[in-house]
């Protein structure tokens, strides 16, 4: 998995990449057609190209226009390329709120253009360059590092803090390249908040490392042996990964929260992330309603691009589980031989020992030594078969978890819009009926109720379209991003296989003048 | 029996693969063997001039009781005290491979019809390695016999080589199997007693030596012999798990997106391809190491039996003396005891003459075994490696070229 700033990887080419996606890609030619054809979206304020493969450089035409009635909370970077306003609303965090509302507006909405009156002060300037790297998505200039875990305190409220190096030329950051201690609970809490704000309108936030109960106990406990080491290391990865994959994500980018959580050196701590705190009851209990709640929905669909796209993400979950399953397995058996080689290279030694015959004697040594290179080497490959191999395929299980979810939260969305109709057809019905009884009062009543109401509608159906634009959207950049992954670290891990084996072909050049100078 | 002196025959070194040509006197060979239920038939074959047989070529059945019987047969007898006994073949023992492959069949509805066919297909490959051990065990022991130049003269094996009707060798009935006990813990109860405590004095500086090897050297490749049997599971197990992840990647590959299609597709074709690699490399380790351990372990301790018989002759010859001087003191029965002294006398020189011989050739031959083996060992390791190598790179090279 790369956060490595890579330069586009086929300069030019990148051009026909898109293009050829465009054409040829189920992923986009729907969103494409769809958005293309109908320039009159439900929102007023839409924008004409909104997919990312159109957008590589050079200024879009002038009609951005910036709404602030999306419940994304930051203009998206492929927004922004509209220079003349480079101001940007900067939102800050609001408290923890419940997953599914909006945090819009109840007023109608009107098409603003351009520099709109802002009055939240400006937190960054960013210069066009900059904006055009991250609308292409690809290059953008951050470079994040987790790294020398250390153990802090002592006993059950010990913790591990790590280093978060930040290494960047992107001018909304105060320094180019600045580090900071957190522990795991920080990141937690920083999911939590991203996840809150962006989660329920369509944003495929990546999900944060797993909590172990086991694991953490074992390191605050202090023991030193090796598993605590590797609980470490693995969570180490973990995390660096998690911080890649989120700074990856254009609007998450420009979060402040994420921000803080890179720079400043002081970081409120994150209570509600503990799994046994009141806080996480509630996830747990919400969770549970949500899944009862989603068997309950049904939704009309009307665009069978979500239904074919929620098809393919489940197979894709079966699929990288299994093989995921297998790839542990692997990983588990060549530990194994590892162990089970080094306990030979020993036997083979003491044999070479006590051996009587002088030239088979050192052979025998010989032998054991190329042995004891050749566990190490299985370990080694192991280590690879793990975190280069086997650890990307949990990320995406867990973050298609989160596609998933992001799924879910549109036909809540749905719901919501229907049943704001259903209302709205009962006051309707309400009104009518007091049209009849004559009751002038309550007419009024009915008459201010069904206006509320038709607002709801017409938010509600608006907050549809919306989530599921920015849906199109994320699982278009989710996709390309996974293509990416994939094919880096199956490289990665070949490179890996060829390695081991060259090592192999070394040592066993190596000895085989030995076997041969046996008299 | 006809003395048949062959004072310039060579003895070709000995190892474990067949490398046993005996010269045109006697030559044999397995040259067919089945399995039926729980036993393995293996057909002798053998190509003889010597004028003791009736024909110069011809065949017979056996089992492996027979085997067994016919090693047992040299062991007890008296005039080869002073030779190391080729190791009885272990019994075939297929026991491990059949349950595996009942177990598969037992079936298990997460694993699709090509992982089946290709599990099948990977344990009935074990079968057959198997298998073919075992027939190369028996080959090999029977070769060895054939070519020592005081083995090859026994009346027994003759019988062995020649006789149509089956030889009536039941497997060893309890009594025999708990005589056969006993008769081991005295041996060890014996030696142990004859070096230790009676004062037992070893005046050649090279039998100790090879005492004190020995017993080491038995224990560590006994050692060796357990752990590089561990590697090979590990290795086996290895290549076996190459097949769910192959048909993950592969069913992953048939329907992803098209980016990633090619890419799934071909790696599974890779491991595949590796898994088969893999298990060539736990197989060749298997034979040139694994069997290798195991029959010089089983050597050894046929060396051991000789240090052992060798002192007993010593006690023996010790024994004759003391009551050869009790029996001058007393003047009574003295050409009795000077006969059986000068018996005991002349039979443990002659046993250590021919154990001093067959020590040196046992290091010879080890040293020879082990030499061919390793290089083998390594040959094939550097084979498959550079395979896997090419294997490896091909794919990378196809992956990095896609757009």
């Amino acid at each position: 998995m790369a956060a490595e700033r890579e330069p586009p990887p086929l300069g030019d080419g990148k051009q026909a990449d898109f293009e050829e996606l465009e054409d040829g890609e189920d992923l986009f030619t729907s969103t494409v057609s769809t958005l293309e054809s109908s320039p009159s979206s439900p929102e007023p304020a839409s924008l004409p190209a909104e997919d990312l493969s159109t957008n590589s450089n050079g200024p879009k035409p002038a009609e951005i226009i910036l709404d602030d009635d999306r419940e994304d909370l930051f203009a998206e970077a492929t927004e922004e390329v509209s220079l003349d306003s480079p101001e940007r609303e900067p939102i800050l965090s609001p408290e923890p709120s419940p997953a599914i509302t909006p945090i819009t507006p109840t007023t109608l909405m009107a098409p603003r253009i351009e520099s709109k009156s802002m009055s939240a002060p400006v937190i960054f300037d960013r210069s066009r360059d900059e904006i055009e790297e991250e609308a292409n998505g690809d290059v953008f200039d951050i470079e994040i590092g987790v790294s020398d875990p250390e153990k802090v305190g002592d006993g059950m409220n010990a913790y591990m803090a790590y280093r978060v190096t930040t290494k960047t030329s992107l001018s909304m950051f105060n320094k180019n390249e600045f580090s900071v201690k957190r522990r795991f609970s920080d990141f937690l809490g920083l999911h939590s908040k991203l996840a809150t704000k962006y989660l329920h309108v369509g944003y495929i936030v990546p999900p944060a490392p797993e909590k172990s109960i086991v694991g953490m106990t074992k390191v605050k406990v202090g023991k030193e042996d090796s598993s605590s080491t590797e609980f470490v290391e693995k969570r180490r990865a973990a995390l660096e990964r998690y911080l890649q994959r989120t700074v990856k994500h254009p609007t998450l980018l420009q979060d402040p929260d994420l921000r803080q959580f890179l720079e400043s050196s002081e970081l409120p701590r994150a209570v509600n992330t503990q799994a046994l705190s009141g806080a996480g009851i509630l996830r747990m209990v919400n969770k549970a309603a949500d899944a009862v709640n989603k068997m309950t929905i049904k939704m009309n669909e009307s665009d069978a691009w979500f239904e074919e796209k929620q098809q393919q993400f489940e197979n894709l979950d079966q699929q990288l589980r299994k093989l995921h399953a297998s790839v542990e397995a692997l990983v588990c058996h060549r530990k194994e031989l590892s162990a089970n080689t080094a306990a030979f290279a020993k036997s083979a030694a003491m044999l070479g020992n006590s051996e009587d015959h002088t030239a088979l004697s050192r052979a025998l040594s010989q032998l054991a030594e190329v042995e004891e290179k050749i566990d190490q080497l299985h370990q080694e490959q192991a280590f690879a078969d793990f975190y280069v191999f086997s650890e990307l395929l949990s990320d995406y299980i867990r973050l298609i978890a989160a596609v998933k979810g992001v799924f879910d939260h549109r036909m809540k969305c749905w719901q919501k819009w229907d049943d704001a109709q259903i209302t709205l057809q009962k006051k309707r019905e309400a009104e009518a009926k007091m049209m009849l009884a004559n009751k002038p009062d309550k007419i009024q009543q009915a008459k201010n109720e069904i206006r509320e109401w038709e607002a709801k509608v017409q938010q509600g159906e608006r907050d549809f379209e919306q989530i599921s634009k920015t849906i199109r959207k994320e699982v278009g950049r989710f996709e390309k991003e996974r293509v990416k992954d994939f094919k880096t670290v199956i490289i990665k891990y070949l490179e890996s296989l060829v390695q081991t084996q060259q090592q192999l072909i070394k040592y066993w050049e190596a000895f085989l003048p030995e076997a041969k100078a046996i008299a | 029996m006809e003395e048949n002196p062959d004072p310039g025959e060579e003895r070709q070194p000995c190892s474990v693969s067949m490398d046993l040509q005996g010269d045109g006197a006697l030559q044999v060979e397995i040259s067919d063997a089945v399995s039926e239920r729980d036993k393995v038939k293996f057909t002798v074959h053998t190509k003889s001039c010597l004028p003791h047989f009736s024909q110069t070529e011809f065949s017979v059945v056996r089992q492996h009781e027979e085997f067994i019987w016919l090693h047992d047969a040299y062991t007890d007898n008296e005039d080869y005290a002073g030779i190391i006994i080729p190791p009885a073949p272990p019994k075939p023992d297929f026991e491990a491979s059949r349950e595996k492959l009942q177990r598969l069949g037992e079936g298990d509805s997460s694993v699709t019809r090509e992982e089946f066919a290709k599990m099948k297909q990977e344990l009935e490959g074990e079968y057959l390695a198997i298998f073919k051990k075992t027939v190369a065990m028996h080959e090999v022991f029977l070769q060895r016999l054939a070519a020592h130049p005081t083995l090859r003269r026994d009346h027994n094996l003759y019988v062995f080589l020649e006789y149509g009707q089956d030889l009536s060798v039941r497997g060893k009935n309890k009594k025999e199997l708990f005589g056969g006990f006993i008769r081991n813990i005295v041996k060890s109860a014996d030696e142990a007693l004859i070096t230790g405590v009676s004062g037992l004095k070893e005046v050649d500086e090279f039998f100790e030596h090879e005492r004190t090897f020995l017993l080491e050297y038995h224990t560590r490749i006994r050692d060796a012999c357990l752990r590089v049997d561990r590697v090979m599971r590990s290795h086996k197990c290895l290549a076996e798990d190459y097949i769910p992840v192959s048909a993950a990647l592969s069913s992953l590959g048939t329907q992803e997106v098209h980016q990633l299609k090619t890419s799934f597709l071909k790696l599974a074709e890779l491991f595949e391809r590796l898994r088969k690699l893999e298990g060539r490399v736990a197989s060749d380790e298997d034979l040139k190491l694994s069997d290798m351990l195991h029959y010089y372990m089983r050597d050894a301790q046929a060396a051991k039996d000789l240090l052992y018989r060798r002192l007993r002759a010593l006690a023996d010859y010790e024994n004759a003396n003391k009551a050869l001087d009790k029996a001058r003191m007393r003047n009574r029965e003295v050409r009795s005891a000077e006969t059986h002294q000068q018996l005991c006398c002349r039979r443990f020189e002659h046993l250590s003459d021919s154990a001093r011989q067959e020590l040196t050739d046992f290091k010879a031959r080890r040293g020879s075994a082990f030499r061919k083996n390793l290089i083998e060992l390594a040959e094939l390791e550097l084979k498959h490696a550079k395979a896997s190598t090419l294997l490896l790179r091909n794919t990378l090279t196809a992956l990095k070229g896609e757009p």
